[in-house]
């Protein structure tokens, strides 16, 4: 096997466990999630067994945006693990709370039937297609995961995000293993 | 039916040191009645007062949190009735004011004024679930309502009618005010 | 508890010209067991269900509105529940397949298993409100549900489906919606 092919074959995954393990070496203790088919296996399953992260149920997807921004009160950090609709459903309660109140709210965002091989501006998905320009449209700085060299973009975001109380999105392209 | 004035009065005279998180209408009301630095205000997500509230609450186990919503407010998130129910925080007091109308936004009634909102709550999985029509029987019974373990859900019935009808949303907005509540928490 | 797909044989002996709003998990089932043209699956956004029943109950006051719901997806929509009660059409009957997950979406656990779904219509206002887990009950009843003066509300607390296979572009596709509306627009 020749070193690009070896190169392309590594690229081509995006390991749930590592993506865990940065979300804890971020500080956060809070997961808010509605489930989604793209993080199921690979992030919920195993966030739900996890002793060290708490893991609270939400009806809809806009409830994380208050409860995220609740919680930063009490300087406990949380992710809000979501699928691109719900994203799109909470639009304003993410540009009333986390982007005008200018609280820190960390989105993990499943791309679902997004072709991780591609950007997501190049998705043949329509809903897929319109989350980073409406990201850019509302000063959402956002990062595209789809390969585990990616994972070391999670940390300085979260950091970043309850540094400067901002929002931030982290697109997940691929189904983490 | 009772006015949403003299039952703020009455609550207010009970708090020490909770959260209070009053939502639209009520937030006008209560922070002229209870000017605070422990008071939490959240706007331009309709709703969302109840699901700020359980983050509150699980980020500071040891404070109670209490949150005076709206009936139009709540219909807007029900979800998380079902969510409160769940996670069911010991330190979580969900009062409903129910006035039947969306007093914030013109007076317009709310599409069904004779939703049960504690028969909700109880459906939902809330600990303890009551209503209120009478001040005297809501003063009487609030010391032991904000003793019990949560989550507790309790519904006053209003009359429509707030003490301002000016309702300055810059001031309760003022970042100012988000700060003075963290440095309190803090402090 | 009882199986969804038992529980939709049944329905399917009582069902003629009623239009069936099918979510999901309950859609696929549906359409396996009863491919009709008066079938609607709502598609894309999560919930939208009950609120796509509500306007087809409205638009056509002299037909049966049957919704199959799910928990997941009632969840992410409990608001309807109260206008669904306040615009109170007599026509729409709800169904809401409890299972206590997220079938489609991997299997994961409701916020809540215990929530009381009938209560929470009741609460709301439906006229009239069911709650079964006994197929023999559900088979004696299902014929007064489906002709009780809505709106209607009644919980079918089923388990976990056998595993289903998520055919979303032939449940989804236009044709589909083209032919219901030309279906409803001959009959009315």
């Amino acid at each position: 096997m020749d070193a690009a092919i070896a190169t392309k074959a590594d690229a081509a995954v995006l390991t749930g466990a590592k993506i865990i393990a940065a979300i804890k070496q971020s500080g956060v203790k809070f997961v808010l999630a509605v489930p989604d088919i793209v993080t199921s296996k690979g992030l919920l399953f195993p966030i739900a067994d996890d002793k060290e992260l708490k893991l609270v149920r939400v009806c809809k997807e806009d409830e994380c945006v208050g409860i995220a921004a609740g919680l930063s009160y009490g300087d406990k950090r949380a992710l809000i693990l979501i699928q691109y609709t719900g994203f799109l459903d909470s639009l304003n309660a993410i540009r009333a709370v986390a982007v005008e109140y200018k609280q820190p709210i960390v989105m993990m965002v499943g791309l679902l039937g997004h072709e991780p091989e591609r950007q997501p501006a190049e998705s043949g998905r329509y809903g897929v297609r319109i989350i980073e320009p409406i990201c850019d449209a509302m000063g959402i700085p956002h990062h595209f995961l789809s390969q585990d060299a990616d994972i070391a973009k999670i940390k300085p975001a979260i950091d970043k995000a309850y540094s400067e109380s901002s929002p931030v999105a982290m697109l997940i392209g691929r189904r983490p293993s | 039916m009772m006015k949403r004035d003299e039952c703020f009065r009455a609550l207010a005279r009970q708090l020490r040191a909770e959260i209070v998180l009053p939502v639209y209408s009520s937030a006008f009301d209560w922070l002229e009645i209870a000017p605070r630095a422990l008071n939490y205000f959240a706007f331009g997500a309709m709703g969302l007062g109840s699901s700020h509230a359980l983050g509150l609450a699980l980020g500071r186990p040891d404070r109670r949190v209490i949150v005076l919503d709206g009936d139009g407010s709540l219909l807007m998130n029900l979800g998380s009735l079902v969510t409160i129910g769940a996670v069911a925080p010991k330190n979580f007091v969900h009062f409903l004011c129910r006035n039947g109308s969306y007093e914030a936004n013109g007076g317009h009634p709310i599409p069904r004024k004779e939703v049960d909102f504690s028969g909700l709550a109880q459906a939902a999985g809330y600990a303890h679930c009551v209503d209120f029509d009478t001040l005297a029987k809501f003063e009487s019974a609030l010391p032991q309502l904000l003793k019990q373990d949560g989550p507790i859900f309790a519904t006053l019935h209003i009359e429509k009618g707030a003490l301002s009808p000016e309702f300055n949303y810059r001031s309760l907005e003022d970042p100012k005010r988000r700060q003075d509540f963290r440095a309190a928490l803090r402090g | 508890m009882m199986n969804r797909d038992e529980c939709f044989e049944v329905l399917k002996r009582h069902v003629t010209d009623e239009v069936v709003v099918a979510a999901y998990s309950s859609a696929l089932e549906w359409n396996d067991l009863n491919p009709r043209v008066l079938n609607f699956f709502a598609n894309g956004a999560m919930g939208l269900g009950s609120s796509h029943a509500l306007g087809l109950a409205l638009a056509f006051p002299d037909r049966r509105v049957v919704v199959l719901d799910g928990d997941g997806s009632l969840l992410m929509n409990l608001g309807s529940l109260v206008s669904i009660a306040a615009a109170a059409p007599k026509n729409l009957v709800h169904f809401v397949c409890d299972n206590e997950c997220y079938e489609a979406n991997g299997g994961h656990p409701i916020p809540n298993p215990k929530v009381d779904f009938a209560g929470l219509a009741r609460s709301a206002g439906y006229a009239h409100v069911h709650d079964f887990s006994e197929m023999r009950s559900f088979e004696q009843q299902v014929g007064h549900v489906l002709t009780q003066d809505g709106p209607v509300f009644a919980t079918l607390h089923i388990k976990k489906s056998r595993p289903l296979v998520y055919k979303y572009d032939d449940l989804y596709k236009a044709s589909r919606r083209v032919a219901l509306k030309a279906a409803l627009q001959s009959t009315s």
